[in-house]
Formats: C-alpha cells, structure tokens, sequence
C-alpha cells in the first residue's frame, strides 16, 4: 500500500473555499430587505416555477443562491423539519435561528467531509414578527455552515458585495412595500449598467416574495408578474 | 441529510410517524379486551354544509357535551384548510380535533413542498385516510366523522364531502348535515335548499337548520345571548375563506326569531 501524500489543512480548507466561491461567482443574487411590514426578497431569477425565494414556515422564508439541487434539498428538509417541530409543540415554537442552526449543521458536516464536494449554495433564513425587539431577523449562512445576524438588509449571490455597497448609501428605515421593491429592482438596474452583457430587469425576469407581519399566521406571499409589474410602474 | 428515497415524500404523517411516532395516536392498541373506556372525553354535535351560487357554507354549533353534561360552550368545530376549503367534525372531540389539525398540517406541507395548492379531490381523498386511521376507535363506539367543504376552481362551484367511520368517501351535490343534531338540520335544508340559491338565503337556510337542531337534540347548542356566543359559519367562494362575523350571524337568529315568533 502506498503512503498517502501529506496535505494540510490549511491547504484542504483553502481549496475549498476557492472551489465553492467559483461556484457562487457566479450565482445571481438574492436581496433582502426590511420594510415597514416585514421583510422583502427579490432576486435575479428568469425562470417561473423554479425559484430561490421559498415559503418554510408560517413566519419563516427562506432565500437560497448557487446550485438549486443543493438548496432545494435543505428547502425540503426545512419545511419537514419545521412541521414536525410545529405539531409537536405549537406553531410558534418554530424559529428563525432554530431553522439556522438546523442548516448550518448540515452544511458543516458536507463541508468539512473529506470524500464529498461541499455546497456550492448561499442561504439566507428570513424571519418576521418572531421578537418583539426587532422587526425581523435575517441570518445569512455561507457553505460550510458559519453564519451570522444581518441587520435590516442582505445580500447573497456574486456581486453581493457591490450589492451590499450600494444599499448601504441608499437604503432607508420605514419603507413601505412598494418603495422597498423599487429600491431592489433600481439597486439590480445599477448593477447591471456596470456590465458587459447586462440582464434586463423586467417583472419577467425578478422573482418577488415577502414575509408580512399583517397577512395573518402565513405570512409569505409570492407576488406574480403582473403584480410586479404593476407595482414598478405605480412606483417609478 | 435527505435520501434521494425520502426526498419526495409528502406525506406529513408517514413523515411524523417515522420521526416522532409518540406524537400520532395508534388506537390500534385498544383492543376488545380493553371494554370499559373512559366516560369523561367531549362530543362535539352538529355540523352541516350547503352549496349555494357563490360557492358552500360550512357551518358548526359551538357546544360540546360530557355524557349529559355541557363539556364546552365555546369549542370550534370548523377549520380553514387552505385557500378554498374547510372542514367540519362531529363526534368523539380529541381525535376530531387530531384529525382536523393533522389534515391542515398536510394540505398546507403539500402546497409547501410542491408550490400549489392540493387539488380538492386529492385533499377530501387524503381525509378519507385519516378517518380510516380512526377505525378501531369507532369499533369502540367513538367515532369521528368530518364535513369537507371547498370551492373546487376547476369545476367553478362549491363542493361537498361526507365520510363513513371506515373512510368512505361520498359527494353531496346540495346539503349534508352530521352529528347528534344532524337528521334535524338535515330536514330542514331539506326543506329551504333550492338550486342556485343566494349567500343571503344559504346563510338564513343554515342558521334555521342550526336553529331547529338546537331546538330538538338537547346535546347541540344554540345561539347563547347572554354569553354571546354564536354557531360558527364559514363561506367558501372562488376568493377564498371568510368567516361569516358574529354581528351578522346574530343579524340572522334575530330575523329567524321574529319570523318564528
């Protein structure tokens, strides 16, 4: 038998996280935003019955980037995990960073693995009305399973960072739904101005969810093109 | 992590039952030899459901009874499942309510899983399984027996399910009255029910049936004025589930009263 070759860690971890950022360069982005009601989520995403944007639980979405195989397995797990928690004890029992926690171990445990690739995939568990402190909490949670709070909004997907910036200077507490989606949908256009080969951001070519604390015990809603559009074209 | 197996699963109970099986009732367990069952567990008593133009009214009293006892004044019989439809139980309280919280958990986890909605058929098919689930139960003489109502979008009118104890699934095309007071509502839709009928004279149908099985089963409650407390009613239409206010419903029992009187 031969010896295997020495490598370290360090090395293992840093091929890693080159392999999996190639992945999510590529990855079009998902923004999250907190308005007067709850907390909005917009992304890049053409197709129509394919989405990042998914209802988990009553209070809780979630918002996924990168290979949609890989997010659409932790969306199952989830929702399954969510109402087997919820029926067991009581529907509001089920949490924001409970749901975390849950898939930053899976994450971490197919990360550190030393026979399996790790997910190319970025999450952002989105919760409203789950703390009377705070309007809503959104963790964002990176592929080897560390995660953190973001406050007010997040951005995962490519060009996060960029993304990150520029709401930085132009978003604003206390927004109303239908300024909070203009403000998404003009922080893509800018993004894509900077391109090449810019995506056109069209009602057609976003996907539109929110989480809103005054739509009852399920508060996710999933906005169709036509709705989209008519609340861009009321806005601008 | 999920098995490629378990990835397409949607159904929440066999879900529940492989990962908390304490949490699902197995009534199984009883036996014949187990003959003396306990005589302190709630009946709920009257529900019943109507089609009329717009859709179908659902409908349930509020009481439920302890042997001759009253067990609760103030219990809910009639759920909202999802967009377009609801349910009603009569009989043994406890697993009525398992059985109407689990078939919401189910209809909702589908919709989830899959992004739309459980058709109507595939949600009043699915109860059929989970009354099934209560047979041994109803060997033993308690028996949970539901009303499912919904509003079907393909067909464009409202619908009606009843069940057998043994999970027999049956379509009622205008009116289905269940429980103590059931045979009475029954002879009353029976006699006001007409094809077509408006929202304004279903509801006064449905609050005369209630009405007339308060009056003759003494188990089924009727409108309670001191404690304010009035029978449940829910309209299903192709926009969704409303319930029916309370202001309106005693609107109703005070013109059926002045017609009476």
């Amino acid at each position: 038998m031969s010896t295997p070759y020495y490598v370290s860690p360090d090395q293992i971890w840093e091929d890693k996280k080159v392999f999996v950022d190639r992945g999510i360069g590529q990855a079009k982005e998902v923004v999250v935003l907190e308005y007067n009601n709850g907390l909005l989520m917009v992304a890049e995403n053409p197709r129509r019955t394919i989405f990042k944007i998914s209802e988990i639980y009553d209070r809780i979405a979630l918002a996924s980037t990168g290979r949609v195989s890989e997010y659409e397995t932790l969306r199952v797990v989830g929702i399954r995990e969510a109402e087997v928690k919820g029926y067991t004890y009581y529907r509001e029992d089920v949490t924001g960073k409970w749901l975390t926690n849950l898939y930053s171990q899976h994450m971490m445990t197919i990360a550190q693995a030393w026979d399996v690739k790790p997910l190319e995939i970025e999450l952002l568990v989105c919760e409203v009305d789950g703390n009377p402190d705070f309007r809503s909490q959104i963790y964002k949670i990176a592929f080897d399973g560390t995660y953190e709070e973001m406050e007010k909004f997040a951005v995962i997907g490519g060009r996060a960072e960029a993304i990150t910036e520029k709401l930085n200077e132009t978003y604003t507490e206390g927004l109303e739904l239908t300024q909070a989606m203009q403000l998404a949908s003009q922080t893509f256009e800018s993004i894509e101005v900077e391109e090449t080969e810019p995506y056109q951001i069209t009602p057609h070519t976003i996907e539109v969810g929110c989480l809103d604390a005054t739509y009852g015990r399920r508060q996710f809603r999933r906005f169709t093109v036509e709705e989209i559009a008519e609340i861009l074209n009321h806005a601008s | 992590m999920l098995k490629p197996d378990d990835y397409g699963k949607t159904d929440f109970l066999q879900i529940l039952k492989s990962r908390c099986p304490d949490q699902v009732a197995d009534w199984n367990r009883l036996n014949s030899t187990h003959n003396t069952l306990p005589h302190n567990y709630l009946e709920g008593t009257t529900v019943l459901a109507l089609v009329y133009n717009d859709g179908v009214i659902i409908a349930g009293d509020r009481q439920a009874t302890e042997g001759f006892q009253v067990g609760e004044r103030r219990i809910q019989k009639v759920f909202k499942i999802d967009r377009h439809s609801a349910i009603a139980v009569a009989g043994v309280a406890g697993p009525c309510f398992e059985t109407a919280k689990l078939f919401q958990v189910q209809v909702e986890f589908y919709e989830k899983m899959e992004g739309i909605s459980l058709s109507l058929d595939g949600q009043a098919n699915y109860l059929s399984s989970l009354v099934r689930m209560n047979l041994s139960l109803a060997m033993q003489g308690l028996i949970v027996l539901p009303i499912f109502a919904g509003y079907d979008l393909k067909q464009k009118k409202g619908r009606i399910f009843k069940y057998d104890a043994l999970g027999g699934r049956y379509e009622e095309d205008t009116y289905y009255a269940i429980g103590s007071g059931g045979k009475d509502a029954r002879s009353t839709l029976k006699k006001m029910f007409r094809p077509d009928m408006s929202e304004q004279d279903a509801l006064t149908a449905v609050v005369e049936a209630l009405w007339d099985a308060a009056d003759e089963d003494i188990a089924t409650g009727g409108p309670d004025l001191i404690r304010k407390i009035f029978p449940t009613l829910i309209a299903i239409t192709e926009q969704g589930v409303s319930e029916v206010s309370d202001e309106i419903v005693a609107g109703l029992f005070d013109e059926l009263v002045s017609r009476l009187g």
